[in-house]
């Protein structure tokens, strides 16, 4: 049978000459009738491809079905049901490699737009009334870190009746969703908007408290029916290369932290934040991305400096198409060998070409050295994106840790410790938003059975 | 919000601060550092703890008014109440394998010896103790130290009390003596704690350093509190704050620690109103 064609809609955005000086959301989002008129093109598989490719089996085809029919409410309850926080997935998710890689349209004239679909139910839910969790069971749980992971596990948990306590180091609650992630992807408000629902549904937030150092994780586990620890990824990685503790060199981590979470790109703020007018971005994940679409707004010139080559980048495509779009260099193929000063701050990044050679391990073409091809980038700023490595906080939780630091977890997410659990970055090294919340999730089930708060689920 | 339930101007521009923050006061110990930020829009501000009291859940820090946060935060009153306060952060500090030990504190770096003193006093090794100002009203904690340390020497720059020098002075001239310490454990400035270490680097004598580096979280996330240790990247926030002094890259560090000094100052400005 023929399948009828139908243009996918592009989902409004900001116009890149004008959101390249600004911090608002880039893009705008569907309107109710241009959502429907998408939500049509899903043409309802038995077999639901997409949900195999998401992490918390959203069940897509289900709720594109009632927004098509115009009941947004009903769509956004069968969105909640696997997935706290769609209207932050909606807009962070790497969709072309999960829901829309594998929808039946995308090998015709694309894929329906899932993610900007799940934005429009996300964000109409923030102003329905929170649905209230079942009587409450006596049973308490301890969330240790307010990210993905943790705000996921908490939701869930407080959906089965569990009394749930979040601990927060920060002053605010979030994780990278506040200090990671800059607000022109993912506005704030709406992270808060997230948060307040938590609250709503009896979820308590402990700021300023960081576990291992103002209270133990023994002490959590006497207090408390469970443990999930969600504590994120750790200490950010450096090259190694020569400078790189000159002055103006720093990590994506503390450059974002400084403009997203302390705020540092109002200039009021108390907060410093290192202005460049030259600046290069090391690595393309999300973070690189990131980093360099918040120097481009805080006026900079500004090059991502990669040493594979396009197909490689492991940002969302999205984000690499926006970067261009918005006038950042990308410096393929290129490795930087060392950073180069004056008086104690970086003034230029040496560099030599690279070429590819066969796949390693991971399956990626293995880049190598081309011969006599130094050269160098003249710069007053380097922002090292190259991930990070499991945070040594961990080694205070009493939990077993693999060799490379991160947290060991067993098929349900336990620990080592009867009743602590572990789920995201802090088990499986850097990864994305959402497979931290899909982990967040599993293990809310798997305390959830524990303490026997599912009813023969 | 964290009430300020004590608050003494102990001279000059330093003010000691009691805050009631049971969650940092539990586990504190000698050695960590707290972060505070003095209202919602304020910046994150790592001190040393110089005490602590886990039965009343109250810290003290000791605070020198520099820049706009730490301006800021001296127009509160005691019985304020400030935003955020974290903690305890870093490792405790560990002179457990030595038995001889001087402290050394230079400025603002006095308080954090404090609660060494204390400890070691009561660990029956009690130390002898170094402190230096650059004059007589920056002397600080003097009574403190006399019930605490074995021996308490005074020194400032200008002459203004007991006598003129450097602490490095007098730590020269005790070791000269045959004061035999098998630890000197210092916390200052950077410049000051460098001299120590160059001085007792010459008699091979184990010195210990409090470092005082820009940081944002505090908990290994950030990356901006890193120094070079023995040639390997070392994190202040979760490897230190205290370090072998000795392998310290000096150089670097305290190029490290003026990344932002510009811009405070002129964000200073905004408090003081003064035209730069």
């Amino acid at each position: 049978m023929a399948i009828e064609r139908k243009e996918r809609h592009k989902i409004p955005e900001q116009a890149p000459e004008v959101r390249r000086s600004n911090f608002e959301e880039v893009c705008t989002g569907f309107d109710l009738e241009t959502a429907k008129a998408e939500a049509t093109r899903c043409l309802q598989c038995k077999n639901a491809p997409c949900r195999s490719g998401c992490p918390v089996a959203v069940r897509i085809p289900e709720f594109i079905k009632a927004l098509a029919a115009g009941n947004v409410a009903e769509a956004g309850a069968i969105v909640k049901s696997t997935n706290s926080l769609p209207s932050v997935c909606g807009r962070v998710c790497p969709q072309e490699s999960q829901c829309e890689k594998f929808c039946v349209r995308a090998k015709m004239e694309g894929p329906v737009a899932i993610g900007g679909l799940e934005r429009f139910v996300g964000d109409y839910m923030l102003n329905e009334p929170t649905v209230q969790s079942k009587t409450k069971a006596n049973k308490r749980v301890a969330v240790v870190g307010s990210g993905p992971a943790g705000l996921t596990c908490a939701s869930e948990l407080a959906s089965y009746g569990a009394e749930v306590t979040v601990y927060e180091a920060f002053h605010k609650p979030g994780g990278v969703l506040v200090y990671g992630i800059p607000e022109f992807r993912l506005p704030k408000k709406l992270v808060q908007a997230e948060i307040d629902k938590l609250a709503e549904k009896g979820v308590k937030f402990e700021l300023n408290c960081v576990i291992g150092k103002s209270i133990t994780v023994e002490e959590l586990l006497a207090e408390n029916d469970a443990v999930f620890l969600g504590n994120g990824a750790g200490l950010p990685m450096f090259m190694g290369i020569p400078g790189e503790n000159l002055n103006g060199v720093l990590s994506a981590n503390e450059y974002l932290t400084r403009v997203n979470l302390m705020k540092a790109y109002d200039p009021e703020s108390p907060t410093p934040v290192l202005r460049g007018k030259n600046v290069c971005v090391i690595g393309a994940g999300n973070v690189a991305m990131d980093a360099a679409r918040t120097a481009l707004r805080l006026g900079a010139n500004v090059k991502i400096v990669y040493r594979r080559s396009r197909t490689e980048m492991p940002a969302r495509a999205e984000e690499i198409h926006h970067a261009e779009q918005e006038g950042i260099e990308f410096e393929l193929l290129t490795n930087p060998i060392q950073m180069t000063g004056q008086d104690g701050w970086v003034t230029g990044l040496t560099c030599v070409r690279m070429q590819l050679g066969e796949p390693d391990a991971g399956g990626r073409r293995r880049p190598i050295e081309v011969p006599n091809s130094q050269f160098s980038i003249a710069c007053d700023t380097v922002i090292v994106a190259l991930g990070t490595s499991p945070n040594p906080l961990a080694r205070t939780f009493g939990v077993a840790l693999n060799p490379k630091g991160t947290i060991v977890v067993d098929e349900d997410m336990m620990t080592d410790q009867a009743g602590v659990y572990a789920g995201g970055d802090a088990v499986t090294g850097a990864a994305t938003v959402i497979l931290a919340m899909g982990a967040g999730r599993k293990a809310s089930k798997a305390i959830a059975a524990r303490l026997g708060l599912t009813d023969g689920e | 919000m964290y009430k300020i339930v004590k608050k003494t101007r102990l001279c000059g521009n330093v003010c000691e601060y009691v805050v009631e923050a049971p969650h940092a006061a539990r586990r504190a110990q000698p050695g960590q550092f707290i972060i505070l930020r003095v209202d919602e829009n304020g910046e994150r501000i790592p001190l040393t703890i110089c005490d602590y009291d886990a039965v009343k859940g109250t810290v003290t820090v000791l605070v020198q008014e520099v820049g706009y946060s730490t301006k800021l935060l001296a127009q509160i009153p005691e019985g304020g109440r400030i935003a955020d306060f974290v903690g305890p952060l870093g490792n405790p500090t560990d002179l457990s394998e030595y038995n001889n030990i001087v402290l050394v504190g230079g400025g603002i770096g006095t308080a954090v010896i404090y609660p060494q003193a204390k400890r070691l006093q009561a660990e029956g090794k009690a130390a002898d103790v170094i402190v230096g100002a650059r004059t007589k009203e920056l002397i600080m904690y003097e009574k403190e130290f006399r019930a605490a340390a074995r021996d308490l020497y005074l020194t400032t720059d200008d002459g203004s009390y007991v006598r003129k020098g450097f602490v490095t002075d007098v730590l020269r001239e005790r070791i000269e003596a045959g004061a035999n310490y098998d630890c000197v454990f210092a916390v200052g400035p950077m410049p000051m704690m460098r001299a120590v270490c160059k001085l007792t680097e010459n008699y091979g004598i184990k010195t210990v350093v409090s470092m005082n580096t820009i940081m944002v979280d505090g908990t290994g996330m950030c990356g901006g509190c890193r120094l070079t240790e023995d040639g390997k990247i070392r994190y202040a926030c979760v490897d230190g704050p205290e370090f072998d002094g000795h392998k310290i890259d000096w150089d670097e560090a305290m190029n490290r620690s003026r990344v932002y000094r510009a811009q405070e100052q002129a964000h200073l400005c905004r408090l003081t109103g003064e035209k730069r």
